[in-house]
This record gives structure tokens, C-alpha cells and sequence, in this order.
């Protein structure tokens, strides 16, 4: 195990040594002390290793990752495994606004609650929130799935695209072209796949599932002189 | 052309550009979307005059002396600044908004001449990676195609805030545009309207903004420049809080500017010229004791080498090029006048890089039309008219005694009307007065 102390070293030596680690190495589990809030904690991770974070961490932690597992053992700031490609990013505590933000791929668990914005704009990542989500939850969401086994905040799925969206709990209120939808024996296993990797024991059942109307794919261009 | 009755008098209110925009709108129901930027005359470079050499300065030979053109770019932090032979720079135009062939001829032309350009809304392809010695890579509110990976294979980064053509507005690609492959890249079903986002997901003003330039030099290492571009409103503000952000380069985009697709009301009304943005920029970078520490790109209706040495002049370090790039590749030729006349419209007049059906073959994902625009002519076009642009710089610069464009200032110029005056703060012609400052 190898240790960085954010208090003697640099949150730019901890990014520096994990991006040049080697494709190979044998170094593969590291644990971060005294993260006291710190931005940009492990960003830009491109190896296939573990990060533990003992502490509060600040904004876009583990954003960008590729591969890696980072454990964040506390709240994070905005934008947690914001741009995620791969890999896993796990956060004990709350997550500010912005988690998951236009990530790509890779699984995001957060076992508190989720600020507004969660899964924002989300191109392929899954998102279990454990807790509730704050406004605007997968706004423009483009692809992946967000579980929320809390409840949800207003505009839930707002202007979204083809992300799936699941949520225990109440919805407070549903985003523009945002709708419920049938839960399909196809939808169950996704549910069930990402309910059992993030370590939930609810039943599928438990769930509605959300996705886009698509009403806004197109802009209504009338041909009034054709119509008449 | 046949003469109009003299007894017909148009309406200067309700002309008949006003007129048929009236009749469009009640008939579609939609407001119009096109390219090309701003059509209405406001004060511009065209505005201001250089004040050559005579007696009380001498110039250097027009050929003969060296006039330099180089420049860095982002030497304030990163540890690769960007390093051009000319201070002409491609800007941001997406794969999707333009054809694949449109992209490697920019990347070509660039290369050839020593400057950069800029991916756009969408991502980076790997075709104009390999065109472009100088590749800077957008860095957008959508997101759509970003990764770390290409993010350590751009020569810089280049947040982008805004653009002229819409400050406060997100990009568009119509449904029509979205081939299979704009739609991979951009993880989008085919075929939709797209609207991209107008802010970005994960931070709000400026000292979230400083956290997330952190966050990127700390991805790439520190080595790559980082811009932040700005469409041209308050700029004095902006520019001095992108600065504080902790920006490399600013990138201040005049009303002019824009060959995205975009609502014709925002593109004529909102922004301000590019003219009045320049000054405003520079004042803020001097405010600060910044200018030339952190460079100024500028855009927004650049076309000659003369709006080149005029921006240089005002304290820009490098201007960037859109629309010109694209007429110099072969959109609105005379060449391609049938084609235009099929969509009711002319060589000149063609400005709808939304639709997806450019008989030039630049602004379209359509295989047949992109394989009308050869990329190895396309791209020897544009490095001629880059080469002219500096020439013409160069000329200018001479002619005031500068050894380098860069040299050029507010003292060489002078301004045709009151309202340039004011806007630039270069002094009307004839006169020492400059509207605004002290009293008169």
C-alpha cells in the first residue's frame, strides 16, 4: 500500500506519480490522507488501480478517470467523476452538485445524497445514488442510467435524451419531455445488475423507470400554405 | 436588371428583407436559423486608417526589412506554450458543422503556414489531428466527444464561454447534419435538431472556473496552454475574470463573428463589435499589468490583412479566422452558382451552413456534396490566403516603422467616424479628440 499525505505533499505530486505509474505496475493500491477538502484529487487517471481517500474531498474529484477504482471515504465537492470514461468512483458520504457530470462510462456510487444536477448531461456512465437527488437530475442526459433509490428533486430529466432513469422514492417533480415509462423485463436487469454492483439489496420492484418523451428531438416547423 | 417605378417607395421600416422575414415566420412557425454571422453594418476595422511614416518616422522597406509574425501563445503557465509563425489562427468549427474534407483542408492550410486551428462542437477527429500541426481543442459546454485522451493530444485547450455569433447561447446542429458518425461522436440519436448546451455542467462563474483550468492543467500536466473564450459583451469584466481564473489566452469573439448555425435574432442582436471588444480587452489585460503575459486572440469579421494590423495595432496578439477560412476553401464561389441558385439562393448571398446541403460541399455531412471540396486544394487555398493576410500585415507594418506586427499601437491609427473613435479609442482623424475622454 502506498501512501500520499495531502498535508506534506502536493495535490500535483499526487496526480503526477498516479499518471506515471507504468501499464504494469505492481503498485496498484494507494491511499490518499488529509484530502481536507482538496480540488482536483485524483483526476485524470489512466491505470487499472485503487485509490482510497480518507477524508472530504473538494471539487471534480476522480474527474476524467479512466480504469481506476477511487473510494472517496467522505463527501465530495462539485462534480465528482465529472467526464468519467471508465472504472469506478465511490463516495461514502454526500456529493455535491454535479456528480457524474457528462461522464462517459464507468460505474459512479454515491451512498449519501446527490446535490442538484446529478448525472448532468451524462453520455454512458451508470449513477446509483443511494440516498435522494437535489433539481434538474440527469438534465440533458444523453445515455447511461442514473438509480436513485431516494427520492428525486424538481425537473427531474429535464430536456433529456436517452439516458435511463430510475427512482425509488417520490419524484418531486418531472423536467420538460421527461415521462414515466413501462419497466420492461429488459429494464429490470439493468436495474438489478446496478443495484447488486453498487451493493443495494431494494428490489426492482421498488422502482419506476423515466426516459424522454423525444417530443423536442425535432424542431414543429409548420408548412402553413401546404396545411391549408 | 429592370428600373422600379420611381411612384414605388419602400418602407425604410418595413423594407422587403423585413417583409419576407414576416411572411417566413407566419408561414413556418420557427424562427430562422442560418450562418455567416452578423449581415448589419456596425462600426469595424474598415473604420480605422494607419498613419504611415513621414517625417517624423521612418519606415522600413517593404521587402526588403524584416517584419516579424510570430508569436507565443500561452506562456503565462503552461510548460508547452503554442509557438506560430503567423498570428492568424483557424477557429473553432466542429466535425458535423463542416464535412470531414472541410476539416482536413483547414488542418492543411494551417500546418502549411505555421499556425493552429480548432476543433469545435463535437469532438476531435483523428483525420484532423493528423492535418493539423497546431490542433486546439474545444473545450465546450456540451462536452459532446470529450475524453483525457484527446485532451493530451491537443497543443492547447480552449474553454469556451461563448462565441459572437450567440454570447449566452449553445450551438445547433440540425437533424440533417447528424450522420451516423456526428451521432457516434457526439452520443446522440440521428437525425435530431441538436441543441447544445449554453453553460457548462459542472461550474458556475469565475472562481469555479479558476478550479476547473486547474483541474485540466492538472490532467495534462501542466504542459498545455489554456484559453478561455469569451463572446464579445462585457468584455472589460470577462477578460479580467478569465485572467484571475488563472487563463493562458483569451479569446474575445466580436458580434461578426459565427459561421455556427444560429437564431438570426441573436446574431444581430446580441454582443457588441469587435471593434469596441478589442480596447475593452486590452484595457482590462493593462488594468491589470497582463498584456502580453497572458495573449489576446481576436475574432469577429476578420478578412484582410489590413483588420489583421488593426487588431494588432489596438493590442492583440493573434486574431482568429472562420468564416474567411471557409470562403477562401471555396464556400460562396461563383463555381458552385448553379447549386446555389437550386436553393433560391446566390454566390454571396449563401448563408445557410445549418441545412446540410452546401454546394461547396464545406458545411455538410452529405458524402456527394463533401466530395466537391478536394482537401489538398481546399487546404493550398487557405494557406494562400493566409500567406496574403500576412503580407498585407506585414505591408502595413512597414509602412508605420514596425520591425514586428506586434510593434504596431493605438498611436499609428487613426479613426473615419465619431462612432469608431469612441468604440476603438483611437483619436478621429484630423483631430486629437476621442469621444468619451476628457472634455471637449
Amino acid at each position: 500500500m502506498e501512501t500520499i499525505d495531502l498535508r506534506k505533499d502536493s495535490v500535483r505530486t499526487l496526480n503526477s506519480t498516479l499518471h506515471g505509474l507504468p501499464a504494469d505496475t505492481n503498485k496498484t493500491a494507494w491511499t490518499v490522507t488529509n484530502p481536507d477538502g482538496t480540488h482536483n484529487i485524483a483526476v485524470g487517471l489512466d491505470a487499472e488501480i485503487d485509490v482510497t481517500v480518507k477524508g472530504h474531498s473538494g471539487y471534480y474529484s476522480a474527474g476524467m478517470n479512466q480504469k481506476a477504482t477511487v473510494r472517496f471515504e467522505g463527501n465530495v465537492g462539485v462534480g465528482v467523476a465529472e467526464n468519467m470514461m471508465s472504472g469506478e468512483v465511490w463516495v461514502t458520504g454526500d456529493a455535491s452538485q454535479s456528480a457524474g457530470a457528462t461522464a462517459h462510462g464507468g460505474l459512479l456510487v454515491i451512498e449519501g445524497n446527490a446535490a442538484a444536477r446529478c448525472g448532468i448531461s451524462m453520455k454512458g456512465v451508470d449513477i446509483v445514488v443511494k440516498g435522494s437527488v437535489g433539481h434538474m437530475a440527469a438534465f440533458m442526459g444523453q445515455a447511461g442510467n442514473l438509480v436513485v433509490c431516494g427520492d428525486a428533486g424538481e425537473a427531474f430529466g429535464d430536456s433529456l435524451y436517452e439516458a435511463g432513469l430510475f427512482v425509488r422514492g417520490s419524484v418531486q417533480d418531472l423536467g420538460a419531455d421527461c415521462i414515466e415509462k413501462e419497466m420492461r423485463d429488459e429494464h429490470k436487469e439493468i436495474l438489478a445488475n446496478l443495484l447488486e454492483r453498487a451493493g443495494c439489496t431494494h428490489d426492482v420492484s421498488e422502482f419506476r423507470r423515466y426516459g424522454s418523451a423525444r417530443k423536442l428531438y425535432n424542431f414543429k416547423v409548420d408548412n402553413a400554405s401546404a396545411s391549408a | 436588371m429592370t428600373e422600379r417605378d420611381p411612384k414605388l417607395r419602400e418602407s425604410a421600416l418595413f423594407n422587403r428583407t423585413v417583409i419576407s422575414e414576416i411572411q417566413r415566420a407566419a408561414e413556418t412557425g420557427i424562427y430562422e436559423i442560418r450562418g455567416f454571422g452578423a449581415k448589419r453594418a456596425v462600426p469595424h476595422f474598415d473604420d480605422l486608417l494607419f498613419l504611415g511614416a513621414s517625417v517624423s518616422r521612418y519606415p522600413l522597406e517593404g521587402y526588403r526589412e524584416r517584419c516579424d509574425t510570430n508569436v507565443v501563445l500561452g506562456s503565462r503557465f503552461a510548460s508547452k506554450p503554442l509557438e506560430l509563425d503567423i498570428p492568424i489562427t483557424i477557429a473553432g468549427m466542429s466535425f458535423g458543422a463542416l464535412s470531414a474534407n472541410a476539416k482536413e483542408a483547414l488542418g492543411r492550410g494551417a500546418s502549411e503556414v505555421g499556425t493552429s486551428t480548432t476543433t469545435g462542437d463535437g469532438g476531435m477527429t483523428p483525420e484532423e489531428r493528423g492535418h493539423s500541426k497546431h490542433l486546439v481543442y474545444q473545450y465546450l459546454p456540451s462536452r459532446y466527444g470529450m475524453n483525457p485522451n484527446d485532451l493530451r493530444k491537443a497543443d492547447a485547450i480552449e474553454v469556451v464561454l461563448g462565441q459572437g455569433a450567440k454570447p449566452g447561447g449553445g450551438g445547433m446542429l440540425m437533424g440533417q447534419k447528424i450522420s451516423d458518425r456526428v451521432a457516434e461522436m457526439r452520443t446522440l440519436p440521428k437525425g435530431i435538431d441538436q441543441r447544445s448546451a449554453c453553460r457548462h455542467p459542472d461550474w458556475t462563474g469565475p472562481d469555479d472556473l479558476t478550479i476547473k483550468i486547474q483541474e485540466l492543467r492538472e490532467i495534462t500536466n501542466w504542459e498545455k496552454p489554456i484559453y478561455v473564450k469569451v463572446g464579445a459583451t462585457r468584455t472589460y469584466y470577462d477578460v479580467a475574470l478569465a485572467v484571475k481564473a488563472g487563463a493562458d489566452c483569451i479569446v474575445v469573439d466580436g458580434m461578426q463573428g459565427g459561421t455556427a448555425a444560429t437564431q438570426d435574432v441573436f446574431i444581430e442582436h446580441v454582443g457588441i463589435p469587435t471593434l469596441p471588444a478589442v480596447r475593452l480587452a486590452v484595457e482590462a489585460l493593462k488594468e491589470l499589468d497582463m498584456h502580453r503575459k497572458v495573449q489576446l486572440i481576436v475574432a469577429g469579421g476578420i478578412r484582410s490583412g489590413a483588420d489583421v494590423a488593426k487588431a494588432m495595432a489596438m493590442g492583440a496578439d493573434a486574431v482568429s479566422i472562420g468564416t474567411a477560412a471557409l470562403v477562401a476553401l471555396g464556400d460562396n464561389s461563383p463555381e458552385h452558382e448553379e447549386g446555389y441558385q437550386a436553393l433560391g439562393t446566390s454566390a454571396g448571398f449563401y448563408h445557410d451552413y445549418q441545412a446540410g446541403n452546401d454546394p461547396a460541399g464545406i458545411s455538410t455531412q452529405d458524402p456527394e456534396l463533401a466530395a466537391r471540396l478536394d482537401p489538398v486544394l481546399g487546404g493550398r487555398r487557405l494557406a494562400n490566403y493566409l500567406r496574403v493576410l500576412t503580407l498585407e500585415a506585414q505591408t502595413l507594418a512597414r509602412a508605420c516603422g514596425k520591425s514586428h506586427v506586434h510593434n504596431l499601437e493605438p498611436e499609428d491609427m487613426v479613426a473615419l467616424t465619431v462612432e469608431a473613435s469612441a468604440m476603438s479609442g483611437v483619436p478621429l482623424a484630423g483631430t486629437s479628440w476621442v469621444p468619451g475622454r476628457g472634455s471637449y
